[in-house]
């Protein structure tokens, strides 16, 4: 039941292949797949259909209707708002300006406050803090025992004045522990505090209390990943009742899709500021929103989502674009227009970059240069439209003009013109019924390396002439695994 | 509910184990009810579905309970609130309602195994402990085994509730010993002890680890070579969503999962998740959790279960 959302998209998308425009019931149908994604990644209903309503409204505005590949553009435009309402950058702990800073920890039963705060106390010190543990949990049996336990492997002090097992009040521990810390000098104070039912009023009363006695500069709230639809009733009861500064996601070592992380962003309006990602005392990282966004929707089996049906959309331009050739009317406008599709791959290769175990994808990407792409778009954008449209008319002081417009040397704008004015030649042989395939050429346009060789290796290989030119011509994504720059720029 | 005490050595063989029934407990009470907010109208059950998917019932299931509804109210010509209110009980309960969701423990085996296992935080150390003291306050001897050998202090907090409860524990005598060899040392204790009840407490495990379910398969195998296990529980946090359906798939593929047990269900949660586990994995809940105290558990029943869904307690 879990990865469909990729399945049940492409067969969204395959009936808009021959539109390349969305309708606002093709958007609606998108969004449908994308509402039962979410839902079964346990993103709170309310929060879904907030979601949903913003996206719906972007997707039906300019933004995707003038897209290249509008289909691609509803996922994008899910993917950023997702990470925006997952805290879009990173926020760090805040730190007292007065040590020691204190943090308290607070959650339901079992989210795993106790092994956090140890891992966070690991963190803390291997950053040059001097942490102490406060075992203000007096209440499930043997959490005090736990958390010196803890302690004791990660190496940091543990205040434990009480037993705990229900004696000992954990106001009072909370209290005296900042001033034990002060006298010690330890730079910062972890409270532990008793899991509690978000709807418990004594218990959530006691944590106030703690939280009043101890003044916290960060409240963290300890959620475990795999919490369903009432993370938001939960994490309500907790901002309202102790008032929250940050969350911490728990268990994210499991396959749980963690949509609970949106709810819970978007109830409070809090950072998520930390993930813990295993049993080791180590595996705590700061929360990275983006692979958060990718997780909760699957990105993985997105991103080939995305792929596919930029190919598919891809091979509708090509066809126009073929068309185009075929009248001479191809520009160094269109040209850009490829290159602004091509660009898109790089943000894909960002992506892929922050997605763990996208590895072996990512070093075939690493191919793929971005830079170049900008470099060329610099030139191109240097032009006026005139000369976009016919580069003939580029005569010594254009190109001097060019290459300082866009921090380029003349010698990059001569070798950009002959490359583009060789590929043109050529696509317009091919599309005029020529076939001269070329198979030696590059993916991308003027990826020949020389025009000799090129034209030595003159071979005919059978296919649709059109589509050929359109894959020389650099139209079609390279393939990942393509060697060097798609634009032969290197 | 019962369960069927050891023979004692003095009765004369062939003579009947004597059989004891223990007092029916459920809490359905506890749960509160979303439901007062559905506005039951036969031509639109939006409000339904939604609420059933705030209640953790997932998409798939949701659509299929207001689909049944629909189709059986149509059949049987109801459409007025009070009526639909009490077909969609009905449905409800059918779904979960099965004859075997009392504990396996009067079978002639004795002791009787139960290896309580789950997700990290799910409550099982605490479900065992309330369910020692139950048994044991019925009159059973009770043995547990602490083969939660990994969390810190997860030995002592079984120990504190094994103090709590009057049974006997076997600790491991080494830290990080193999649980395994924990739940081996446990089954020859209860022998020799002549216990009537044996609960083996386990680590908690996300059911993604291959490694660590694999050695939950391997306790399960090493309980086998003494005693047959007539209960593996998988202890469930209400509160959890759709994750649970896999774990409920893992844990079943490498323990034979026997039965469910639902916790924390005195929290706002509603455990909608188990319909979903019951259609596809067929296992039915036995004991629910609704506190920390030690009287905090009681057996499953559909109809308190769905009553206090339903808000109709």
């Amino acid at each position: 039941m879990f990865g469909n959302l990729s399945d049940r998209l492409v067969d969204t998308f395959k009936n808009l292949r021959s539109k390349g425009k969305l309708s606002a019931a093709d958007i609606d149908a998108t969004l449908r797949e994308i509402r039962r994604a979410l839902l079964e990644a346990d993103v709170a209903l309310e929060v879904v259909k907030t979601f949903i309503a913003a996206v719906r409204e972007r997707a039906l505005g300019d933004e995707v209707s003038k897209a290249l590949n509008p289909a691609q553009q509803v996922v994008q435009i899910v993917q950023e708002e997702l990470v925006q309402i997952l805290g879009g950058e990173q926020r760090r702990l805040q730190f007292a300006k007065n040590p020691p800073t204190v943090i308290m920890l607070a959650g339901l039963q079992g989210s795993g406050k106790t092994t956090l705060a140890g891992k966070l106390a690991k963190w803390l010190k291997d950053q040059g803090q001097t942490p102490m543990l406060v075992a203000a949990d007096l209440q499930r049996p043997n959490a005090v025992n736990q958390l010196q336990v803890v302690g004791e492997r990660v190496g940091v002090a543990v205040y434990a004045p009480e037993p705990g097992n229900g004696v000992g009040n954990p106001v009072s521990v909370a209290k005296d522990s900042i001033k034990e810390a002060t006298k010690k000098q330890y730079s910062v104070v972890i409270v532990d505090t008793a899991g509690r039912l978000g709807i418990d009023e004594e218990l959530m009363k006691q944590a106030r209390d703690i939280s009043k006695a101890i003044d916290p500069d960060e409240t963290l709230f300890v959620i475990d990943s795999m919490i369903g639809q009432d993370a938001v009733n939960v994490a309500k009861a907790f901002e309202d009742g102790v008032g929250i500064t940050g969350v911490v996601l728990t268990k994210l070592d499991g396959d749980a899709r963690g949509g609970a992380a949106l709810s819970v962003a978007q109830v409070t309006g809090r950072p998520i500021i930390f993930a813990s990602t295993g049993e080791a005392m180590d595996a705590f990282e700061p929360f990275y929103p983006d692979r958060m966004a990718s997780r909760i929707l699957d990105m993985g089996d997105i991103l080939t989502l995305i792929e596919q049906t930029q190919k598919t959309f891809d091979e509708e331009q090509a066809k126009q674009m073929a068309e185009k050739m075929a009248r001479d009317a191809f520009t160094l406008e269109d040209f850009l227009e490829q290159m602004n599709q091509i660009k898109k791959m790089g943000s894909i290769k960002n992506m892929l970059g922050m997605m763990p175990g996208a590895n072996k994808l990512k070093s075939q990407l690493d191919n793929f240069d971005e830079k170049e792409i900008t470099r060329t778009e610099a030139i191109i954008l240097s032009m006026t439209p005139a000369e976009r449209r016919d580069p003939k008319i580029l005569n010594g002081s254009r190109r001097l003009r060019i290459a300082k417009g866009s921090g380029m040397t003349v010698t990059d704008v001569n070798s950009l013109v002959n490359r583009f004015e060789q590929a043109a030649k050529m696509m317009k042989m091919v599309a005029k019924g020529g076939n001269p395939g070329l198979p030696g050429m590059p993916a991308g346009m003027g990826g020949a390396p020389s025009k000799q060789k090129a034209q030595s290796k003159k071979k005919s290989k059978s296919g649709n002439p059109a589509k050929r030119a359109a894959e020389q011509a650099g139209i079609i994504t390279p393939k990942p695994d393509s060697s060097g720059s798609a634009f032969g720029l290197k | 509910m019962f369960w069927r005490k050891k023979p004692k050595a003095d009765q004369p063989s062939g003579a009947s184990a004597e059989v004891i029934e223990l007092p029916k407990r459920s809490l359905g009470k506890s749960i509160k009810s979303v439901f007062s907010r559905i506005k039951f109208d036969l031509e639109d059950l939006t409000t339904l579905e939604d609420v059933l998917i705030q209640s953790d019932f997932g998409v798939d299931a949701a659509a299929t309970i207001v689909a049944d509804l629909t189709s059986r109210a149509k059949r049987a010509g109801v459409s007025t609130e009070g009526e639909l209110k009490n077909l969609l009980s009905q449905l409800l309960v059918e779904k979960l309602n099965r004859d075997d969701s009392a504990l396996n423990l009067d079978s002639e085996v004795s002791p009787h195994v139960v290896l309580v296992v789950g997700v990290n935080g799910a409550g099982k150390t605490t479900t065992i402990g309330k369910l020692a003291n139950y048994l044991v306050s019925g009159g059973a001897k009770v043995t547990l085994g602490a083969a939660d050998t990994f969390r810190a202090a997860a030995v002592d907090q079984l120990a504190t509730w094994a103090e709590r409860s009057s049974s006997v524990i076997v600790k491991p005598k080494t830290e990080g010993q193999d649980p395994a060899s924990v739940a081996f040392e446990t089954i020859e204790t209860a022998l020799g002890n002549e216990s009537d009840i044996v609960i083996v407490d386990t680590a908690g495990r996300l059911q993604n680890k291959q490694g660590l379910m694999d050695e939950l398969g391997k306790i399960r195998r090493i309980i086998e070579k003494q005693l047959p296990v007539s209960e593996v529980l998988l202890v469930l946090d209400a509160t959890t969503g759709q994750n649970a359906l896999a774990q409920a798939k893992a844990f079943t593929e490498v323990a034979n999962v026997t039965g469910l047990v639902l916790t924390k269900l005195d929290g706002s949660a509603k455990g909608g998740i188990v319909f979903a586990i019951q259609q596809e994995l067929d296992i039915p809940v036995k004991l629910i959790g609704v506190g920390e105290g030690i009287d905090d558990f009681g057996f499953f029943d559909a109809q308190d279960f769905v009553s206090g869904l339903l808000g109709e307690v």
